[in-house]
C-alpha cells in the first residue's frame, strides 16, 4: 500500500470530486470532502517521513519506465509542499461548512466543493510529477476549476475578477506549453530528469532560449509576480472567502515550486545564468513589487484586497531568495513558502469569519469589532504581527534566514530594503488594528456574536501554528535546508 | 497555401465587428487547422481539431450569439501596450524557430529518444494497430486522464455559474417552440442524418484502436447529434429522452470509470493505470483498459457538451420568455 502513496494522494481527491455530484446532499458533501482532504494530508505526512528516511521516492504510471512513461518522483522539496498544500486545505475546509452555507446559495454548494476537490488534485498533481507535459495537465485542472470557485460567489463582480483570472492564466499556460513544446522538440523527451541529461547538448540554440524565456514569463504569470499581478487582487477580494483562504496559500506557492523546480532540475542553474540575468531581473522586480504593492495595501478601504496587495509583497521576498542563487538564498524562499502560507491561510480565514457574522470585508465596517469578536480578531492581529515579521512568529523566521541569505551573499542595501519594507507592512497592519479596536462602532448592531466554533477553531489552529513554527522552527527549517542543498546537489 | 489562409482567417477576425461572421470564419479557421495537421500527417489530431473547433464549439458560439447583440461594440481604446507584447512574443517565437531541426529531418530529436520504442514495440506491448491511441491511452495514459478532468472541470465550471431556476426549466418543456421550428428541409434532412451521426459517433468510439478516432472525437460527435436535434425539434422533445439531471451525473461518470480502471489495476497489484494486470494476457489486459477508459473519454466529453447546451439554451429561454 505505501508503495502507491505518491499517486494515492492525487487519486484519492481526483476520485472523490465526481463522486460529490453523485452524494448531491450540500452537508454531507462538505464533511466528505473534509474527509478527502485529510487523508491526502496523512498521506502527504507519509510521504515526507518516507522521504527523510529513505530519500527519493519514484512511481512509475501504467507501469512504463520514464522517459516513454510518465514518472512521479517525490523528493523533500514536493514531499514539503505537499505537505503544506493538503493540510492547509483541510483546515480551510473545516471553517468551509459554516462560512459556504452563509455565502453561496444551497444550490451551488455541491458545484463548489467538486470545483474545490479538483484543484486540490491538480495542485498536488504539479507537485508530484516529475513530467513537464504532465505539469500542463494538471496545471489546467487547477485553473480552471480556481476560476469556478472565484466566480462562483454571489458578488457579481467575481464574476469579472475570475475572467480576468481566466484571460491571464490562459495566457500564462499557453506559454508554458509553448515552452515544453519547444523543449520536446529539442530533445524528444518529457520527463523533467531526462530533460536534465538532454538539454545540455543543445544549451546554445536559440529553441531552447526561447523555450526558457516563454516558461519563465507563463510561470511568473500564474504566480503574480510584479508587473504581472494584476489578476490578484480583484479575484482574492470579490472571492467567497474559503476561495480566497485556499488560493492565497496554496495556488501561487505552487506555481514558485513549478518555478524552482524548472530552474534548478530541468534547466539548471549554470544554463539559466549563461542565458538570461535572471537572477538581477528577479531582484529588481522582487524589490519593486515589494514596495509597489506594500504601498497600495495601505491605501486599500477593503481588508480582503489589502492583504492580497500584500500577498504581491510577500511574493516580491520569495522571488528575492530566488534571485539570490546561494542555498541560503533558496532555504529562505522555502521557509517564506510555507510561513507565508500559513499567514495568509490565517488571515482570510479570520477575515472570513467576520464576513460571516457582519456580511463585509469594507475596512470601515470593522470599527468596534475588537469588543465584539476578540478572538477571531486577536487572530487578525497574530496574524499580521507574523506578516510585519515580529519574533515568535513564523515571518520572523523567514525573514531573517532571508536577511541572512542577503548579507552572506554581500548585498547588504538590499537587506536594508527589506528591513525598511517591513515598515510599510506595520502601517497597513496599524490600519486595521486602528479600525478595530480604536475606533467607535458605527453600523455593527448588538447582535454581532463571536464567530462560532466550527471556523474559530480552524483559524486558530493556524495561528498557534504560526506561532508554534516560529519557535520551533526544526521541521521547517531542517526540510528547507535538506531541499536547497538537493536542488544544488542535482547541479554540482 | 493552407497557412495563408489561416493567417488570412486570423487578420480577418480580428477585424470584423460582425460577431456572427466572426463565429463562422473561427470555424474555418479550425477547418484549415485540420487540414494542415492531415497534411504533417497527424491524422488523430486533425479529426479532433475538425470535430471540436469546427463542429461543437462553432454551434456553441451560436449559442451564445443568441444572448448577446450580433455587433461589437465600438471602442476608441487603442491598446499600444498590447500590440507591443504581441510584438514581442511574435519576434521570441521566430527566433525560437531559427535553430529548430528541419522539417520531416528524421535525424531530429523527436524520432530518435522516446519515438522509436513506440513504433516498433508497441504492438507487442500494448497490441494496437494505431500506435497514438496506444501512445495516448497506455504509455501516457495518465495526461490523458488529466485531459478528461479538465473537461469535467470546465463542465463543472458552467454547471455552477449558469444555474436555471425551476421555473425556467419548466417553462422550456412547455410552451417554447424550438429555434428552427419552420425549416421543414432542415428537419427532414436531420431526421435522415441523426441515426447516421450516432452510429458514425460510435464507430468512431469503438474503432479508435484501428484507425484514427477515440473518445474525445466519438464523444464530441455524438453531442453534436443530440444537438442538432435540440435545435431543430425542441428543449421538450430531447428532454422527455434525456434527462437533464441524467446528463450533468454521466459527466462525471466517465472520470469515475476511467480513474475506477487505473484503481482497479491497483488493487490487482500494478501500478495506477498499469492494464497488464487486467486479464492473465498483459496484451488482453491493455486491450481491456483502453476500451474502457476510452468508453469514459467518451462519455464525460459528450455529457459535458450536451450538458453546456442545454445550460445556453435554457438561458435563452428565461431571457425570452421570463419578463
Amino acid at each position: 500500500m505505501t508503495a502507491h502513496f505518491p499517486i494515492l494522494q492525487v487519486i484519492i481527491p481526483l476520485f472523490a470530486a465526481p463522486l460529490c455530484l453523485f452524494l448531491r446532499i450540500p452537508r454531507l458533501v462538505g464533511v466528505f470532502a473534509i474527509f478527502v482532504s485529510a487523508a491526502a494530508f496523512l498521506i502527504s505526512y507519509g510521504l515526507l517521513q518516507e522521504v527523510i528516511t529513505h530519500g527519493t521516492i519514484s512511481y512509475k504510471l501504467g507501469g512504463w519506465p520514464a522517459p516513454w512513461g510518465i514518472e512521479y518522483r517525490i523528493d523533500t522539496l514536493n514531499s514539503f509542499l505537499l505537505l503544506l498544500v493538503s493540510g492547509v486545505s483541510t483546515v480551510v475546509l473545516l471553517a468551509s461548512l459554516s462560512s459556504i452555507s452563509r455565502e453561496l446559495p444551497q444550490n451551488r454548494h455541491t458545484y463548489f466543493y467538486t470545483a474545490y476537490l479538483l484543484c486540490l488534485t491538480g495542485l498536488l498533481g504539479i507537485l508530484a510529477t516529475a513530467d513537464a507535459f504532465n505539469v500542463f495537465v494538471f496545471l489546467e485542472i487547477s485553473s480552471l476549476s480556481s476560476y469556478t470557485i472565484i466566480a462562483i460567489g454571489t458578488d457579481r463582480r467575481a464574476l469579472a475578477a475570475s475572467y480576468q483570472y481566466l484571460i491571464m492564466g490562459t495566457i500564462g499556460a499557453t506559454f508554458i506549453l509553448i515552452g515544453v513544446g519547444l523543449m520536446y522538440m529539442m530533445t524528444g523527451t518529457l520527463n523533467m530528469y531526462d530533460l536534465a541529461e538532454r538539454l545540455p547538448a543543445v544549451y546554445k540554440s536559440k529553441t531552447v532560449l526561447s523555450a526558457f524565456g516563454f516558461f519563465i514569463v507563463g510561470v511568473c504569470l500564474k504566480l503574480a509576480l510584479f508587473p504581472l499581478h494584476l489578476w490578484l487582487p480583484n479575484a482574492y477580494a470579490y472571492a467567497p472567502s474559503i476561495t480566497t483562504a485556499f488560493l492565497a496559500a496554496t495556488s501561487t506557492k505552487v506555481a514558485v515550486y513549478v518555478l524552482i523546480r524548472y530552474i534548478f532540475s530541468v534547466f539548471g542553474i549554470e544554463f539559466v545564468d549563461m542565458s538570461l540575468p535572471l537572477g538581477d531581473i528577479f531582484l529588481i522586480l522582487g524589490l519593486v513589487g515589494i514596495f509597489v504593492a506594500s504601498i497600495s495595501a495601505t491605501f486599500q478601504l477593503n481588508i480582503k484586497r489589502l492583504f492580497a496587495y500584500s500577498s504581491v509583497a510577500q511574493i516580491g521576498y520569495i522571488i528575492l531568495g530566488l534571485a539570490i542563487e546561494t542555498q541560503l538564498g533558496i532555504t529562505a524562499t522555502l521557509l517564506h513558502l510555507f510561513n507565508h502560507a500559513l499567514m495568509k491561510a490565517a488571515l482570510f480565514l479570520a477575515i472570513g469569519a467576520v464576513f460571516y457574522r457582519i456580511g463585509s470585508a469594507q475596512l470601515n465596517h470593522y470599527a468596534g469589532l475588537g469588543k465584539k469578536m476578540p478572538l477571531t480578531m486577536a487572530a487578525i492581529v497574530a496574524g499580521g504581527l507574523s506578516l510585519i515579521g515580529v519574533p515568535l512568529t513564523v515571518g520572523f523566521v523567514s525573514k531573517w534566514y532571508l536577511v541572512v541569505a542577503l548579507l552572506d551573499k554581500g548585498w547588504w542595501p538590499v537587506a536594508v530594503l527589506v528591513l525598511l519594507s517591513s515598515l510599510i507592512a506595520v502601517i497597513y497592519v496599524w490600519r486595521v488594528v486602528e479600525w478595530v479596536y480604536f475606533t467607535p462602532p458605527r453600523i455593527i448592531t448588538e447582535e454581532v456574536k463571536e464567530a462560532p466554533l466550527s471556523q474559530l477553531i480552524p483559524i486558530w489552529m493556524l495561528v498557534l501554528a504560526n506561532i508554534y513554527f516560529g519557535v520551533d522552527t526544526r521541521l521547517t527549517v531542517g526540510v528547507s535546508k535538506l531541499a536547497a542543498q538537493s536542488l544544488f546537489g542535482v547541479n554540482l | 497555401m493552407l497557412l495563408s489562409f489561416l493567417a488570412l482567417t486570423a487578420i480577418a477576425i480580428t477585424r470584423m465587428g460582425d460577431l456572427f461572421a466572426v463565429v463562422m470564419l473561427s470555424g474555418i479557421y479550425s477547418l484549415l487547422s485540420a487540414s494542415l495537421f492531415l497534411d504533417l500527417d497527424a491524422v488523430d489530431v486533425a479529426f479532433t481539431e475538425a470535430s471540436v473547433g469546427a463542429g461543437i464549439s462553432t454551434l456553441l458560439f451560436l449559442a451564445t450569439l443568441k444572448l448577446v447583440p450580433r455587433y461589437e461594440k465600438k471602442s476608441r481604446y487603442k491598446p499600444a501596450l498590447a500590440l507591443g507584447v504581441v510584438i514581442v512574443t511574435g519576434a521570441l517565437l521566430i527566433y525560437g524557430t531559427l535553430d529548430m531541426p528541419h522539417f520531416g529531418d528524421a535525424d531530429a530529436p523527436v524520432h530518435q529518444h522516446v519515438a522509436p520504442r513506440y513504433l516498433n514495440d508497441s504492438i507487442n506491448e500494448v497490441g494496437l494497430p494505431n500506435v497514438v491511441t496506444s501512445v495516448l491511452a497506455s504509455y501516457r495514459g495518465y495526461d490523458t486522464l488529466g485531459e478528461v478532468v479538465v473537461v469535467f472541470a470546465a463542465g463543472i465550471g458552467v454547471m455552477s455559474l449558469l444555474m436555471v431556476s425551476q421555473r425556467t426549466k419548466a417553462r422550456a418543456l412547455t410552451k417554447v417552440p424550438a429555434d428552427m421550428q419552420h425549416q421543414i428541409i432542415l428537419r427532414i434532412v436531420a431526421k435522415m442524418m441523426l441515426p447516421l451521426i450516432l452510429i458514425f459517433a460510435l464507430y468512431v468510439q469503438f474503432h479508435g484502436d484501428y484507425g484514427p478516432g477515440g473518445g474525445f472525437q466519438a464523444g464530441v460527435i455524438f453531442a453534436a447529434g443530440i444537438i442538432l436535434y435540440t435545435m431543430l425539434f425542441g428543449l421538450s422533445l430531447t428532454q422527455s429522452v434525456i434527462k437533464p439531471v441524467f446528463v450533468e451525473m454521466l459527466t462525471a461518470f466517465g472520470v469515475l470509470l476511467y480513474s475506477g480502471v487505473g484503481i482497479v489495476c491497483m488493487i490487482l497489484g500494478g501500478n495506477y493505470l498499469d492494464y497488464d494486470v487486467l486479464s492473465h494476457d498483459p496484451v488482453h489486459g491493455q486491450h481491456l483498459g483502453i476500451l474502457l477508459i476510452e468508453l469514459g473519454v467518451g462519455i464525460t466529453v459528450a455529457a459535458v457538451m450536451i450538458t453546456l447546451f442545454f445550460k445556453f439554451t435554457w438561458r435563452t429561454v428565461k431571457h425570452k420568455y421570463n419578463q
